[in-house]
């Protein structure tokens, strides 16, 4: 059979309903499409969860994870591919379902977040590749009369040593399928790696840049309705009542449906639904946010920050090595809630039938997708089938589940297949946004330069406490605290404390999480230490790391290729900044300049130095490291989201705008070869490049940028 | 009302609301998805097709404005991948997400075939209307150099 190029399920669906069953080679057949397909000629053997070999020496990887852009489906098949000697060119890859093999080994439920999809799965991937590699080759060794010890594998075929003779994987899979897994599996050397560690292009940029990939606005099923859903402006608000007669008389749309989260138009394409909604009357109850606005809410972090908090961290004694220090500094850092504003529109699509639930997702955890849609529809979950596409960026957003259960909801409603889709404004308004926080930092700096006291007291609403309640203990959620609590500058009085706050808005998890605010506001406060201090920035942590050697490391590293101790063109200026996220060390310097008169900003160039521990692929590294630090960026000079009358300000683009082409430095990342960890890459980029730029200004300005985004008065 | 315009090299004919953006048109009525929709106000350009060789942002693009015209989608580059935009953007590794790519593509072809050879500023101008969140814009920037020297023979 002709090496099939990678087929998208958009494509199996169109050639499989006309019955060409021969291209679904390899292909998971979700539920009643399987008949539709008839029998595949050239059914796959699974040999474990991730790997199932066809009779052509096709391997299909299952990959377990949500790509989301950050290159995952790579990564998890140069993990397999490596263990099990494959053929590059033979691999083809498709998301797993959702089931318990998948569970995430760090979260215990099927999900992609955190940054650890190669911290979790590299050990369980490689060690389910080698155990189907020695399958494999017992298989061959028998059949051949030799000893396991005499075969080697390369390009999906175990050869015979001694004799040179070769027996492919799909002519060996059947019976090796039939063989007990080995326990303890041998793995291989490092040294022989042929994938892991060597820069490797992605294997979904061929469908990503021909408009093939299947993202969840894509699915096309049979018989598909579309639907748009009106949502109370204001957070908590609920439907009074509403007039249909007009929105139902809009072409194309079929029916208007109540449900938990507004008014929902269904019609039979996107924009009848979109014209049907715009056409409704809806009274709304507002309910007790109505009068809720950016200012209230500062106010109230204002006054909590006064109050005393619930105890992070405590070493020695920071309230009275601060009363004896010599200088203090003390500020107030702010940042305001953010928007995710992934690409991709939020959306999902759900077909409720008689005997199960198919629901086709862009989708960052796949077990409570499944839970939800068994929660409306009342199936058992193994009946409620998760198929999960490509995510147009997830950033945290996609974690949720207000889309899903929409989804389900109106598909049950209107027995038919159903996708729902978030305009730009229904994204940008009914958003779990990254947490506007409050910190009041204060420190004691003696008169050789040292760091005596350092305290800090963070405001700001829970995620945990909505998302995993039980893991709110003692008053403390961990994704409020990560970024100061974690911090490993040596001060020998550290005193970091919580007071949850919560705005009536509500908070999810945003790239790099409490890190995203944290690492801005200590890294802000280092170098305003650093100058009472009478200190360089990159002395002063280089002496409070002395003991941390990665962190000390990747500080030296970008200073070093960033010529920190060389002089800089004329209205040129640098900061740094460093930040440890989910096991992974970024350091970063930028470098800027300010036209003070129109009160705006260049970022030229930013230098990244990495340390992520041992890893998978070096190119993913960078990509996700410049795409990171344009992600933070966005952050540093535009964006805010912010509250009037309960009402989310911003609708699109001109008012939340994002980092474009034109204002996009110049990134250098430099990897440093290492083998610990490993760490995560996802997210660790994003954290740095707020405070490595807000300290340049601050080494411009002498003023530091103590509020985010940064504003026109910074710039003076 | 019936529409009729030639949609990659055919001619192709729907009974929508004239009003329906061509973006809708592509993506629900024709279900050709590789057009994507991103803000709905010309704002991302995500939705960037080509219509009578321009760039336009079809989700503001009522389909009964393009009677006639010739559109060109990201589907109707090149079959397989081969436009050598699409190459540059494979062997840059540009796309992360790659939900903006259609769209990015579409405005890199526009520009190339006005400038054979863009400067910096030139990709300035002719992208930065087109929204990235992954951040995959210096990868852009080299892929577009990329594929002018190809097609300059380079």
């Amino acid at each position: 059979m002709a090496t099939a190029p990678l087929l998208d399920r958009r494509e199996f669906l169109r050639k499989g309903a006309t019955g060409g069953a021969a291209l679904v080679l390899g292909f998971y057949l979700p539920g009643k499409y399987e008949a539709l397909a008839g029998v595949p000629s050239n059914k796959p053997t699974a040999m474990n969860a991730w790997v199932r070999v066809a009779a052509d020496d096709h391997v299909t990887l299952l990959i377990d994870k949500s790509e989301m852009g950050q290159g995952i489906s790579t990564a998890l098949t140069m993990i397999l591919a490596e263990e099990l000697d494959l053929d590059w060119k033979k691999i083809r890859t498709e998301f797993a379902p959702a089931a318990p093999a998948y569970f995430n080994p760090i979260f215990g439920l099927q999900g992609t977040g955190g940054s650890c999809s190669v911290r979790g799965s590299w050990e369980p991937l490689a060690k389910a590749g080698a155990a189907a590699r020695e399958m494999l080759v017992a298989t061959a060794a028998k059949r051949w009369g030799v000893e396991p010890s005499t075969c080697r594998t390369e390009n999906s075929a175990v050869v015979n040593s001694s004799t040179g003779k070769r027996l492919g994987y799909g002519e060996l899979v059947e019976e090796a399928a039939k063989l007990p897994v080995p326990v303890s599996p041998k793995r291989k050397d490092a040294k022989n790696y042929k994938f892991i560690g060597k820069a490797t292009k992605r294997i979904d940029s061929l469908e990503k840049s021909t408009g093939k990939a299947e993202f969840g606005i894509d699915v096309r099923l049979p018989g598909m309705l579309h639907a748009v859903v009106a949502r109370c402006p204001v957070f908590g608000g609920k439907v009074k009542s509403f007039d249909a007669e007009k929105a139902k008389a809009v072409r194309g749309v079929k029916e208007v449906v109540q449900i938990a989260s507004g008014v929902a138009v269904v019609a039979e394409n996107t924009w009848s639904a979109m014209e049907g909604r715009n056409a409704l009357a809806i009274t709304w109850d507002e309910g007790a946010n109505a009068k809720n606005s950016s200012e209230a809410i500062r106010k109230l972090y204002h006054e909590r920050a006064e109050q005393t908090g619930a105890i992070a961290r405590k070493d020695g004694d920071a309230d009275a090595a601060l009363v004896g220090a010599p200088k203090k500094v003390e500020a107030i850092y702010e940042v305001p809630f953010l928007a995710h504003a992934t690409m991709e529109p939020i959306n999902c699509t759900a077909d409720v039938h008689a005997d199960g639930c198919d629901i086709y997702a862009p989708t960052q955890f796949q077990t409570f997708s499944q839970m939800t849609g068994a929660k409306i529809t009342g199936l058992k979950p193994e009946q409620v089938r998760v198929h999960t596409t490509y995510l147009g960026g997830g950033f945290g957003r996609r974690a949720e589940q207000d889309f899903i259960v929409e989804a389900v909801e109106l598909s049950k409603a209107m027995k038919a297949p159903v996708q729902v889709t978030w305009s730009r404004e229904d994204d940008m308004q009914h958003d779990f946004y990254r947490p506007a926080v409050l910190v009041k930092m204060s420190a004691g700096v003696d008169d050789a330069g040292g760091v005596v006291a350092w305290k800090s007291r963070i405001v700001g609403p829970s995620i945990m406490s909505r998302f995993f309640p039980g893991s709110v203990k003692n008053g403390i959620d961990d994704t409020a605290t990560e970024g100061i609590a974690t911090l490993k500058y040596a001060v020998p009085n550290f005193l970091v404390e919580y007071l949850l706050t919560e705005p009536g808005v509500p908070v999810g998890f945003w790239r790099s999480v409490g890190c995203s605010h944290n690492g801005y506001i200590a890294e802000c406060f280092v170098d305003e230490m650093a100058k009472a201090a009478g200190k360089d920035p990159v002395e002063f942590r280089r002496t409070l790391l002395a003991k941390d050697a990665r962190q000390r490391g990747v500080v030296e590293l970008a200073a070093e290729k960033a010529r920190w101790s060389k002089p800089l063109p004329e209205g040129r200026y640098r900061g740094i900044a460093v930040v440890e996220s989910f096991g992974t060390h970024v350091a970063q310097v930028a470098e800027i300049s300010i036209d003070r008169k129109a009160h705006t900003l260049q970022v030229h160039r930013v230098v990244a130095a990495v340390d992520c521990g041992r890893h998978v692929n070096p190119e993913t590294i960078r990509a996700q490291i410049e795409g990171s630090i344009v992600f933070g960026l966005s952050a540093a000079l535009k964006g805010e989201i912010t509250i009037a009358n309960g009402r989310v300000e911003q609708s699109n683009f001109n008012d939340y705008d994002l980092v474009r082409i034109s204002e996009t430095p110049v990134v250098e990342v430099h990897i440093v070869e290492s083998q610990d960890g490993p760490g995560g890459i996802g997210e660790p980029g994003t954290p740095p490049i707020a405070p490595a730029v807000c300290n340049a200004i601050f080494a411009a300005t002498g003023k530091p940028v103590r509020r985010l985004p940064i504003r026109a008065e910074d710039l003076a | 009302m019936a529409v009729t315009f030639t949609l990659n090299g055919k001619a192709t004919t729907v009974n929508v609301d004239p009003q329906m953006p061509l973006l809708w048109v592509l993506r629900d009525t024709l279900n050709m998805t590789g057009t994507k929709f991103g803000c709905g106000v010309a704002l991302c350009g995500a939705c960037t097709v080509h219509i009578d060789g321009e760039p336009a942002r079809s989700c503001i693009t009522a389909v009964s404005s393009v009677e006639g015209k010739k559109i060109t989608t990201i589907e109707g580059l090149s079959p397989d991948g081969s436009h050598p935009v699409q190459k540059a953007w494979i062997e840059e590794d540009v796309p992360q997400c790659g939900y903006c790519q259609s769209g990015q593509i579409m405005s890199a072809v526009a520009l190339l075939a006005k400038k054979s050879k863009p400067t910096d500023a030139d990709i300035d101008d002719a992208m930065n209307g087109n929204l990235c969140r992954c951040g995959t814009y210096q990868r852009i920037r080299k892929a577009i150099h990329r594929a002018a020297a190809m097609q300059a023979g380079d």
